[in-house]
């Protein structure tokens, strides 16, 4: 039994994972927080699942359109919601204030378009299970934790080996400082924005694949992903993969051992146990990458 | 298999046809012998949000007085509605109420179409000692709040004790796993009624496992139930997450029958669930299929004259109104509002089309529900 708990924490936490990077990668090049990310992860979801319904058949095509579809959605965030803010020196409080609106408009648009219902992938597209060792993996819950530990890693290697990821840490680092060395921050902060809304475009797609796919999903994840971001470290690519899964785990052995009524209460426990130990989060540094702090 | 039934509907829909117009040409031509009328009011949303429950109830009142007034009346008087409507707010179903006993002098009122409608409007008409009854009121306390308030509806605590016995009778389980969302007070109240109903049955329950609305993930909460390895599933939960803890229950081999509760009676469930949902049982206030000819009858004539299958809200309004006319021919006086109440507050063992139908001492339903289960898609009587 404890296999399959296992494997059900790993699944679960992968998907938190998932939508943490997003956030975490926003927060470490802008230093805010997009609460719009929830629901362009939503939105990201029906555009993989509209796919599905012309009758492509495959989890990388319906994956690249969810990315996609999210990816424009981040440029019109920066462009609407973010630049004209960041030429108004609206300081970290208004790009909170102005993505909250978006999440808001993105919500009830997506509920105008698609209606309340919730609505599931073609059993065809979600594959079937597998056995091991008694306990039952899905073939979903390996396309997400591939797609979460490539996605990692591809990203630790732009952010750290590339020239556009250490102009991506210079402007985290000042963005001034980073203008006058000649960096384009401006290209940097869109380029930032838009990767981290394929990301959200990506999980949601790969959540919906394993759940159902509505208008509100994006609210119960962001809220995780939030909390995910803060347990691995603001802006720590590696700490928001960790975060998710310890909170994952955390939940699962909740109800395995305790109650299933304090499931999200004792993971929170844990988190902020966690922070009162290690206030700068996991994998946090004590003057974070976020750099504006 | 599924042709044979289409025409056998298609065939049992000309019939009735057939007797219906017969019928209503009859009607046409009966003369009512005494002057005078069963004047009875009827407060029902008719606009606004809620405006497609009240137009059912206004369909199945009307069906039924149709049906009353083709077959001569009552003592030789017709059934007269006047409808009003409350647009779903309590201060206008009060006004209502009012109106129609101090201008219209109705004998007695069906409606408010809402709980909260019927606390605000059920005292002002016990006060004016005029029986009103809710066709559609299902919250806690509604026939408590005077001797002149009735309701015909059957509330899902009232579904729940009919689904457990039943269930247990026929698929002999000893233990149980319920599981239910526990920030929902509908699923959280009936998940109390089911654990007093199994605990009454003799059921041992083997794991009480919760989640909230809105979780998407169950599987450590079933992985649980599979290590206690109950005989049976008992599920209170809104559709949605009922039909993703049912593909994730057979996902990781927990094969056991379920009995559900009102969520199940969504057809949303079998849309997102699929396969996960086959064999499904829960218990219903009202089952057009039921094999029974006062509901094929009513089914039949209701889908000629509106187009569509008789909801539960039109089933119960047409109960509402029969059940009225059989108090009034008990009590045989149109102005008599004292014994028409006394004539109600004693109908035992009617037969409706929602069922076999008593008052208890508060005027609130005693009836069994129809036990239904999901098979190939579709609602069958679960036998």
């Amino acid at each position: 039994m404890w296999m399959q708990q296992l494997i059900n924490g790993v699944s679960l936490g992968a998907t938190y994972s998932l939508v943490a990077l997003g956030y975490t990668l926003v927060f470490g090049t802008l230093g805010i927080i997009n609460m719009a990310h929830g629901e362009i992860f939503m939105f990201g979801a029906f555009f993989g699942l509209l796919l599905a319904e012309t009758g492509v058949l495959s989890a990388a095509a319906m994956l690249a359109v969810a990315a996609g579809g999210a990816a424009v959605m981040g440029l019109l965030l920066e462009y609407i919601a973010l630049r004209p803010l960041r030429r108004w020196r609206g300081g970290h409080l208004t790009p909170l204030i102005s993505t909250i609106g978006v999440g808001i408009f993105l919500r009830s648009l997506a509920l105008h378009l698609f209606g309340p219902e919730s609505q599931v992938f073609p059993a065809a597209l979600r594959g079937g299970n597998y056995r091991l060792g008694g306990a039952v993996v899905t073939e979903v819950d390996l396309v997400i934790l591939t797609t979460g530990l490539l996605l990692m890693l591809g990203l630790w290697l732009l952010l750290s080996r590339t020239k556009l990821g250490k102009a991506m840490r210079a402007t985290a680092e000042n963005e001034a400082t980073a203008a006058l060395l000649g960096v384009n921050t401006e290209a940097i902060i869109a380029v930032t924005v838009v990767l981290a809304a394929a990301l959200g475009g990506v999980a949601g797609a790969l959540v919906g694949l394993s759940f159902a796919v509505s208008p509100t999903m994006g609210l119960p994840y962001g809220l995780k992903g939030l909390s995910i971001i803060v347990l691995g470290g603001m802006g720590n690519v590696v700490g928001a993969m960790a975060g998710g899964l310890i909170l994952g785990f955390a939940e699962v052995i909740t109800v395995q051992l305790f109650s299933s009524s304090w499931r999200d209460a004792a993971a929170f426990a844990l988190l902020f146990l966690l922070l009162v130990v290690k206030p700068e989060g996991l994998f946090g540094r004590a003057h974070q990458a976020g750099g504006k702090a | 298999m599924r042709s044979v039934r289409v025409v056998l509907c298609a065939v049992a829909v000309l019939v009735a046809a057939l007797v219906a117009g017969a019928v209503a040409g009859f009607g046409a031509d009966v003369a009512f012998a005494q002057s005078g009328a069963w004047r009875f009011g009827a407060v029902l949303v008719l606009s606004g949000d809620g405006a497609a429950y009240g137009n059912s109830q206004r369909e199945g009142l009307e069906l039924a007085r149709d049906t009353i007034n083709a077959a001569g009346g009552i003592h030789g008087m017709p059934v007269e509605i006047i409808f009003e409507d409350s647009r779903g707010e309590r201060t206008d179903a009060v006004n209502a109420v009012l109106k129609l006993i101090n201008r219209d002098r109705v004998l007695a009122i069906i409606g408010p179409t809402y709980s909260p409608e019927m606390f605000a409007a059920g005292p002002a008409a016990d006060r004016a000692r005029v029986t009103i009854m809710g066709i559609s009121t299902t919250a806690v306390g509604i026939g408590e709040i005077g001797d002149y308030v009735f309701r015909n509806s059957l509330p899902e605590e009232g579904v729940i004790p009919t689904t457990i016995r039943v269930s247990k009778e026929k698929l002999g389980y000893r233990t149980a796993a319920l599981l239910y969302s526990n920030n929902n007070d509908f699923t959280k109240s009936a998940a109390e009624t089911m654990e007093r109903e199994l605990r009454a049955n003799g059921v041992q329950l083997v794991a009480i496992e919760t989640f909230h609305d809105g979780d998407t993930d169950f599987r450590a909460q079933l992985t649980k139930v599979l290590q206690a390895n109950p005989d049976v599933l008992v599920v209170s939960a809104l559709y949605k997450e009922a039909a993703l803890l049912l593909q994730q229950a057979r996902q990781l081999g927990l094969n056991q029958p379920v009995v559900g509760g009102n969520g199940f009676n969504s057809p949303e469930l079998y849309r997102l669930a699929g396969e996960a949902a086959e064999g499904a049982i829960v218990g219903s206030p009202w089952f057009p299929g039921r094999d029974n000819p006062l509901v094929k009858d009513f089914v039949a004539r209701y889908q000629e004259r509106y187009g569509r299958v008789p909801d539960q809200f039109a089933a119960q309004a047409y109960d509402g109104l029969m059940l009225f006319a059989e108090a009034a021919r008990r009590s045989g006086n149109p102005n008599d509002r004292q014994g028409f109440r006394n004539a109600l507050a004693g109908i035992r063992n009617f037969e409706g089309v929602t069922g076999l139908f008593s008052f208890d001492d508060h005027g609130n339903p005693m009836m069994d529900a129809t036990i239904l289960q999901l098979r190939g898609g579709e609602y069958v009587e679960f036998k």
